[in-house]
Formats: C-alpha cells, structure tokens, sequence
C-alpha cells in the first residue's frame, strides 16, 4: 500500500518537473487561458458581460489545458519508449493511468482560476458561490482529463492527438451551452449537447456564478461522474488492448 | 531450482506466429542466452516473460508465481533492461534513477543511497546534472542497466545488452553482468552477439524463426566445436566452380565456403595446410595468408541455425 503511494507520487512529481512545469508549458498554460480571457473581456464592454461569459472562459480554459497536456505526457512518451517502462513497473495499471492524469487534472484547476483572477480585477466578484465553482471545475477538470487520455490512447502520433482532440474540443465550445443557451439550438443538436460531458460541467459552473442553470445539479454531477468512469475504463481498456500486445 | 519455466509460449500477430509454441526453463542463479538472428523472437519472448506482451498460448512460472496472471507480482521482482535505452531525456542520470527506485516503492532515503551507489558503480558520477540526451550511447546504456537494477531484481533480462556500443563499453558491460550474476542474479540474454553468449553465458537456447533449436551448454558447445577442424585462405582470385572442386579432390572435406575471397574449409579430421596449398598452386591461384582456425561458438552457431555467417555480419552491421 505504502510502496504504491510511492510510485504514484514519484509519477506525479516527475511529471510535474518534467512537463508541467517546464517553461514552454507553464507559458502555454497561462498564455492560453490569458488570451481566452482577453479576447472575450475585451470584446465586451459592461461589466455584467464578463461575469456572464466567466463560466464558458473557465471550461474553456481547462478543456484545453487539459487535453493538450495529455497528448504531450502521454503520446510522446508513448513514442520515446518511456511509457514501456511504466507499463513494466510492478504498478496496477489503473494506479498508473491515475498517477498519470493526476497532473493533468490539477493543471486544469489552475488554469481555470486564472480567467478569475483577470476578473477579480475588472469587476466584483461576490455572491458566487465558491464551493460549488470549485466543484464544477473539479469535475471538468476530470472529466476533460479523462477525455484527453481517451485520446492520447487511441492514437500513436503527438499530431493525432491534437488533431483527434480539435475535432471533439471545437464542437464541445458551442454545443456546451456556454456562449449559446442550450434552449437556443437548433431541437435536432441539442441531444449531441447533452451527450457531452463538458455540457454538464459548464452548466455547473454557470449555476455557481451566476445562479442560473438548465440541469438538475445531482443529474449534472452523476452524469460527470458516469462520464469520467466510462472515459477512464474505456483508456485503460484500449492500453490493454494496443499497448500490452 | 526453475526460476522461469515456458511451455508452449507462443505468440501471433494476426496470422503471423513470431513466437511459435516454445519450450523452456532457467536455472536460479545461471545466465541464460538466447540466440538468434534478427526477427527470430527473442524480443517477442523477453516481452511475453515480462509482461509487455500478452502470449496468444502455453504457461509460464516465474519465481513460483504465474507469469500470465500474476505478472504485476512479477513484475516487482524482475528487472528489465530493454534493447534501446528509454529513460528520460531531460532528467539527469541520478533524476532517472530515483524516479525508477519510486516505481518499486523505495522510500527517500533508499532511492537517493542506491541511486549515488549505482552511478559511482558505473562510472556515471561524473555526469552531474547533465541530462539524459546528453550522454553517449554506451554511457546511456550503462545507464539504462542500473535502472533495471535499481531494486534488486532477482532476476535481470536484458535484451542485447551491447549491440552498437564500442568494444571498450561492450567489455565493461560483460563484466557489469557477471558481477551481477555472481551476486546471485539470474540473468536472460537474448542476443545476436556470440562473443556475449561464449563469455557470460552458462547455457545457450537457439531461436530461429520462432522456434527454440536447441539449448545447450556452452562447455557441450564447445567441445563440439572442437570436433570439427577448420583452414582458412586468403586468395587472390576465386571462380564459383572451386568450393565443389575442393570438395571432390579431398574426401576429408565436409564443406568449403567462400565469403570476400576466403575459403573456409571444414572436415570433422585434422587437416594439413599443405596439400591444399598445392592444390591452389596446380590451378594458378596465389595465397596470400592461410591459417588453422580453433573452431568457435560461431561455428557451432553456424551449423546449428543454418544461418551463415556473412548474413550474421550484415545484421550487426545494419543495427550499428
Ligand atoms: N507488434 C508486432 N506486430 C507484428 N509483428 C511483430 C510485432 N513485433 C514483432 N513482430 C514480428 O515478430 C518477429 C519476431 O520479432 P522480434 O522483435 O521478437 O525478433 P528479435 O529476435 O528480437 O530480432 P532482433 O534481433 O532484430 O531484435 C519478426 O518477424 C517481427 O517482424
Ligand atoms: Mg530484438
């Protein structure tokens, strides 16, 4: 049991220090979640905007974050032969997959605070309620991370996964709910809206700063969780399968 | 004592058998070779006993546990040392080494006591904060050995331990692995070199195309090799027509072969340098050197696997 925590962390420190906070990532994750923030802040000019686009800033934020970082800890190291060794260590390859994403999931949280820090600056931040932000973040967080492993394991090559993970991110954007109410799409898209994780996540979010929201909070939350466990069986599934032939 | 036993492993890819039904065991304590040319299914074995690779059929024990079904157990006492280095790039020499102890659950203190111990044992404490990428092929291999010892395995595979590495590293690594094995570590070998299996090696299993040959020891082995006697001679000239010509005039000769104008000649008697000097003389061909050969491992290899040794040559050419 204790040997096992060892190896976890020694996995999430060693990620840590040798990609998340390396300096071409640490300025990817900011500058991204930075220029997300100012393309939309700037665009709008009343205050009551930017806390109504907040939410979709910070889902964006992690979703990106999230899903890059996937493809670069786990497709490249996947390429260099690294991985094999965590595939040999005497690791349950759920622990592993967990280590592994670990990183990526408290990455997401970070970067979902710095559109709120810009905020903090701009306009008046009371009444959210902090608790359940938190959660909401959590949530996508994890379930984004789990998404970008679902892809970073069903591709070999670091273009696939970015490639594979833009064709589920630029959808996700405007069928979540966030720039564009749910109410408002077209009746024949919105059931590919509620088939996406980050729908559910985001209308969370919206809840916990704004009060408002479309979906039950325990149906969003069971639904992040069912979403996060079929994401994370169905990698470990596809490791199995493709990686340990 | 078995410390690994196989029984009809095999493995396919799609209708492909690269491993087709093997059968073998390693004694505790002894190095195991296993030779063969290239895409015979050494790395396929080493793979399926490791746990990187799932057989398609057969058993295996490892240690007393099973191999298919425990192999997570397995896997915490076995060390792996695979054919090309994939430790970190950016990490230091100590970095990857401690993060290795961390997969087998070594506290701090051990990590940080048997990290320094291993560089120092491989001359690798010089390197500093030098990253990984940095070092040079054979230090990256050096390297690459003492992340697979990093806990003790119990037993060590290491898969071409010093194919393209220079003679000196190659030499170092030998006497890295004997060391090893005289510690008490069991050691599996798969290589294509017969200098490491005639050195290292206690007995030799011969795979090719999928199918282990024969195992042997190296002292059988080499009594065999005694059995055969072998000329050389450099010539100066060389029609196709000679190796059958040889054949015929001297009864004695089990074989001659040719490869960059020189002939090997065989038989399973003594044979006098003389009369095939004549010979070459009578048809107008200049000697340039001629020498008695002591038959090695290599022969042996040759005659058991059916592979020669030119086409041996290449390959280890191609994969410098
Ligand atoms: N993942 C795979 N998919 C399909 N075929 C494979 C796979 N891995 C290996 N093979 C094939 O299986 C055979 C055995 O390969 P293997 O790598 O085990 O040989 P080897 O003895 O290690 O050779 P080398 O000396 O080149 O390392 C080869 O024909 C190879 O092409
Ligand atoms: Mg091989």
């Amino acid at each position: 049991m204790m040997d096992k925590a060892l190896a976890y962390w020694g996995i999430l420190k060693k990620d840590m220090q040798n990609y998340y906070l390396k300096p071409p990532n640490i300025s990817w994750g900011i500058i991204f979640p930075v220029s997300w923030t100012l393309m939309f802040f700037i665009r709008s000019e009343q205050a009551v905007d930017i806390r109504a686009i907040l939410p979709g800033v910070m889902a964006l934020s992690v979703l990106f974050g999230t899903t890059s970082m996937l493809s670069v800890t786990i497709t490249f190291e996947r390429k260099s032969r690294s991985f094999e060794r965590l595939l040999l260590s005497p690791i349950s390859l759920n622990l592993l997959m967990l280590a592994k994403t670990t990183g990526a999931i408290v990455f997401g949280i970070l970067n979902a605070f710095i559109p709120v820090l810009f905020a903090s600056f701009m306009i008046d931040l009371s009444g959210i309620d902090w608790g359940m932000l938190f959660l909401a973040v959590v949530f996508i967080a994890i379930t984004s991370t789990f998404l970008g492993l679902f892809i970073a394991v069903s591709v070999n090559e670091v273009f696939e996964a970015q490639t594979f993970s833009n064709f589920f991110r630029f959808p996700m954007i405007f069928l979540c709910g966030l720039f564009l109410p749910l109410e408002k799409l077209p009746a024949v898209i919105q059931p590919l809206s509620y088939a996406l994780p980050l729908t559910y996540g985001a209308d969370l979010l919206r809840f916990s700063i704004n009060a408002e929201a479309s979906i039950n909070k325990a149906i969003s939350i069971l639904v992040l969780v069912f979403f996060s466990s079929l994401l994370f069986f169905l990698s470990t599934h596809n490791i199995q399968k493709r990686w340990i032939y | 004592m078995h410390i690994i036993e196989a029984q009809k492993l095999e493995k396919s890819f799609g209708d492909f058998k690269a491993v087709k039904g093997i059968d073998f065991y390693v004694e505790q304590g002894e190095v195991f070779g296993f030779l063969g040319p290239n895409g015979a299914g050494k790395t396929t074995t080493i793979n399926m006993l490791t746990g990187l690779a799932r057989p398609s059929g057969g058993t295996l024990r490892i240690a007393g546990l099973d191999g298919i079904k425990d192999i997570k157990k397995v896997q915490g006492i076995i060390g792996i040392v695979p054919d090309e280095s994939n430790l970190y790039d950016d990490l230091s020499g100590y970095e990857n080494l401690v993060f290795c102890a961390s997969l087998y659950g070594m506290k701090k203190q051990q990590r940080d006591k048997r990290a320094r111990e291993l560089l120092a044992q491989f001359s690798l404490d010089d390197t500093g904060n030098r990253p990984f990428k940095a070092f040079s092929k054979g230090m990256k291999r050096k390297l690459t050995i003492a992340a697979g010892i990093i806990h003790d395995p119990k037993i060590l595979f290491l898969d071409e331990p010093t194919t393209g590495i220079d003679v000196e590293s190659a030499r170092q690594i030998r006497q890295l692995i004997a060391r090893l094995n005289a510690g008490g570590t069991t050691i599996f070998l798969p290589t294509h070199y017969i200098e490491d299996a005639e050195r290292l090696c206690d007995r030799i299993g011969f795979i090719v195309g999928g199918s282990i040959i024969t195992v042997s020891t190296v002292r059988e082995l080499i009594v065999e090799a005694q059995q055969e006697h072998i000329l050389q001679f450099w010539l100066d000239s060389f029609d196709q027509a000679l190796q059958s010509e040889i054949v015929k005039a001297f009864p004695a000769v089990s074989s001659a072969a040719e490869a960059e104008h020189t002939i090997s000649i065989r038989s399973p008697e003594p044979l006098d340098i003389m009369p095939f000097m004549q010979f070459f003389d009578s048809k107008g061909i200049k000697v340039r050197e001629a020498k008695l050969i002591r038959p090695s491992l290599e022969d042996v290899f040759v005659r058991v696997t059916g592979i020669e040794l030119a086409r041996l040559k290449k390959e280890k050419e191609g994969k410098k």
